[in-house]
């Protein structure tokens, strides 16, 4: 299949007074052409560094990208100048923020802000531009689009906004979106629009989309694919499918637990116990032992390696490994 | 608009008549009169000369021949130097004060917020450190002393810069620093510490996230909103600078209008007190009135107008 990005041992670390965060820490995966990965994990795992990784939107210092690769169409974009980065971002890859009532500049109009990436980086005339703009508009269903840009943010609702970052990420049309927590800032109705706009758009422009959250539900909804994130590592990735009806890492099955479902009664729920570790210094091992009910000896000191269960469904556990069994079985009727 | 406009028009009014008034009271609370210093004019001639201005009248009649040629603007002549009226000496003083505080005010804006931004740009780097160090420099150093140490230096010790005086634009160099370091340095701390925290914006990254160079990404996205608490303390930066020209004419011998205020006070010209005193505050009510205003057309979240209610 047509991989358009590979992410490849992806380390990124942050000086700190307090000293060295290592937000992520040997992360890997690909995307295909038109297809929707969500990355899925608890706050502070490092979702947002991996994706502000791709664009390169590190704040650097303190942040740096230590290690790894990052591939897009032939080009490891850790190594690319500053000025061919530019040339990339907003034309190939655009990015989509948690709170649209930030990500929208208060003293500029809309108009000017939709078409201002455009005029960076296409050679299109004002008037080009703004008939490109009112397409956008309409693409993402923002009524009497004409007279909407000229006004400036604070006349839009936060549902509208977010649909004007939306027109403003595809308006150069690039293959790939990557959306941070795009519907987190939204109540619940508007939230359910803008996840089927996403599904109209993709539908339409043939986008890849990297979907970061922490919404099982809003990934149950458009992604193709999961990765589950856990103290700056991919614990576990699948087909959705694989993700929900066969999960196999144990924090995967403690965030499925702690999804609230209408046919399971609120008392059910079981949020996971204790917190991610300090990631100044990291464990050395699987990440999740302090907080898992399957732990071993071996799972503190040494980290599993990646088992494949099918050629898509890949897990960091050393349950997974053939020796593993016996003692799982002992573990598991713990419960 | 217009409705606020007519608004803040009124205000600014009131505002006026209660500085005019209070400019009154002070003035006839100050012990002495304007002929009492010079000795040997004879009773009788003193008190013709009280009749002549007025002021052998009751108070509230003074008061409200006052109010009248405040709102005619026509102060009459001069007690001290009765072949100028008041508006002579304010048409001559005038032009020389503007020129100076324009000038300095036109330095302070533009240099305090270059070095805010270089400083903000290179933030926690060496040219933060110095321009920062130069702002506090600026900020403690009261107008006055900066101006003797400028003349010392520059004029007595390296004889490279007139001390005194107001004849080309080589004599406006030292005033217009001392005027402008104050200001100036308010403003640097300012926009810097507002361009921080503009730059950690959302919309900011978003910016950078569409590929817009970084120059767009500081002058079009960053500046704007940067600039908005430096606008909002530009009134009270204007007064400084205002007051500011008062000592510094006198310090450099500037003939403006501060040089006649100063002088005025001294020796009770009542006409001209009033009528520096009138025309200076209602300029600087006019010029808070403009920054209100550029403020609004700055921000459009202000609403100037109701109609957007939304
Ligand atoms: N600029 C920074 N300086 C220092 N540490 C940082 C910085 N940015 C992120 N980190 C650290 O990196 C880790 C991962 O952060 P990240 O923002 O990626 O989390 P996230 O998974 O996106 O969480 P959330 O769901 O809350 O957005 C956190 O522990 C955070 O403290
Ligand atoms: S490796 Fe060990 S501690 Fe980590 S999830 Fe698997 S069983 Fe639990
Ligand atoms: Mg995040």
């Amino acid at each position: 299949m047509d991989k358009i990005l590979e992410v490849k041992d992806l380390h990124v670390t942050f000086k700190t007074y307090g000293g060295e965060v290592k937000a992520v820490r040997g992360v890997n995966f690909d995307l295909k052409k038109g297809e929707t990965l969500a990355i899925v994990g608890e706050s502070g795992c490092g979702k947002s560094v991996t994706s502000n990784s791709i664009m390169r939107l590190i704040p650097t210092p303190p942040g740096r990208i230590a290690n790894g690769s990052i591939v897009y169409r032939g080009r490891d974009l850790t190594t690319v100048s500053e000025k061919e980065m530019r040339t990339i971002r907003g034309v190939d890859i655009s990015m989509i923020f948690q709170d649209p009532m930030t990500a929208l500049n208060p003293t500029l109009t809309i108009g000017n802000q939709l078409t201002e990436g455009l005029k960076q980086h296409k050679d299109i005339s004002g008037r080009e531009a703004k008939e490109r703009a009112l397409e956008m508009m309409n693409l993402v269903g923002i009524p009497s689009p004409e007279e909407r840009l000229k006004q400036y943010p604070h006349q839009f609702s936060g549902g509208m906004r977010q649909r004007v970052v939306i027109a403003m990420a595809l308006i150069c049309d690039p293959d790939l979106l990557i959306a941070d927590e795009p519907t987190t800032a939204l109540d619940v109705t508007i939230q359910a629009q803008i996840l089927e706009l996403f599904g109209k758009i993709q539908e339409r422009t043939g986008v890849s989309i990297i979907l970061i959250t922490h919404d099982l539900g809003v990934v149950a909804k458009i992604a193709d694919r999961i990765a589950v994130m856990y103290a700056g590592k991919i614990i576990e990735v699948g087909t959705k499918r694989e993700i929900f009806y066969e999960p196999q890492h144990p924090y995967t099955k403690g965030l499925l637990n702690s999804v609230p479902r209408l046919d399971i009664e609120e008392d059910d729920l079981i949020p996971i116990d204790g917190t991610p570790p300090d990631l100044f210094s990291p464990p050395q091992g699987c990440p999740f032992t302090a907080r898992c009910p399957f732990a071993m000896e071996v799972c503190d000191k040494v980290y599993p390696d990646s088992a494949s269960l099918s050629s898509t469904h890949d897990v960091d556990c050393w349950l997974q490994d053939q020796r593993a069994q016996l003692v799982s079985t002992m573990a598991g009727t713990r419960k | 608009m217009l409705r606020y406009i007519a608004k803040r028009f009124l205000i600014m009014l009131v505002t006026i008549l209660i500085i005019v008034t209070l400019t009154f009271v002070l003035m006839h609370a100050i012990p002495g009169s304007p002929f009492n210093q010079e000795r040997g004019t004879s009773e009788a001639v003193q008190a013709n000369l009280e009749a002549h201005y007025h002021l052998d009248e009751p108070m509230y009649i003074q008061y409200l021949l006052y109010l009248k040629s405040i709102v005619t603007f026509d102060f009459g002549p001069s007690i001290k130097q009765p072949t100028s009226t008041v508006n002579d000496l304010l048409g001559r003083g005038f032009p020389i004060s503007l020129e100076l505080g324009l000038v300095s005010v036109i330095v302070a804006i533009i240099s305090g917020i270059l070095l805010g931004i270089i400083a903000a740009l290179r933030h926690n780097g060496i040219i933060d450190y110095a321009a920062m160090a130069i702002a506090v420099l600026g900020i403690s150093i009261p107008n006055f002393i900066l101006a003797t140490q400028l003349i010392q230096s520059f004029a007595v010790t390296w004889k490279i810069l007139p001390a005194a005086t107001w004849s080309s634009p080589k004599h406006m160099i030292l005033p217009v620093i001392a005027l402008a370091t104050g200001p100036m340095a308010i403003i640097a701390r300012l926009t810097r510490s507002s361009m921080l925290e503009v730059l950690t914006q959302d919309y900011i990254k978003m910016a950078r996230a569409k590929g817009l160079s970084p120059y767009k990404i500081v002058f079009k996205h960053a500046l704007k909103n940067a600039l908005m608490p430096v606008v909002t303390i530009l009134g009270t930066l204007l007064a400084g600078i205002l007051t500011g020209t008062f000592v510094l004419e006198k310090i450099f011998a500037i003939p403006g209008m501060g040089k006649y205020f100063v002088e005025s006070i001294n020796n009770r010209d009542y006409p001209v007190i009033m009528g520096t005193t009138v025309f200076y505050s209602a300029f600087l009510i006019i010029m808070l009135f403009l920054v209100d205003i550029a403020y609004g057309i700055l921000d459009p979240r202000i609403k100037l107008h109701k109609k957007e209610a939304e």
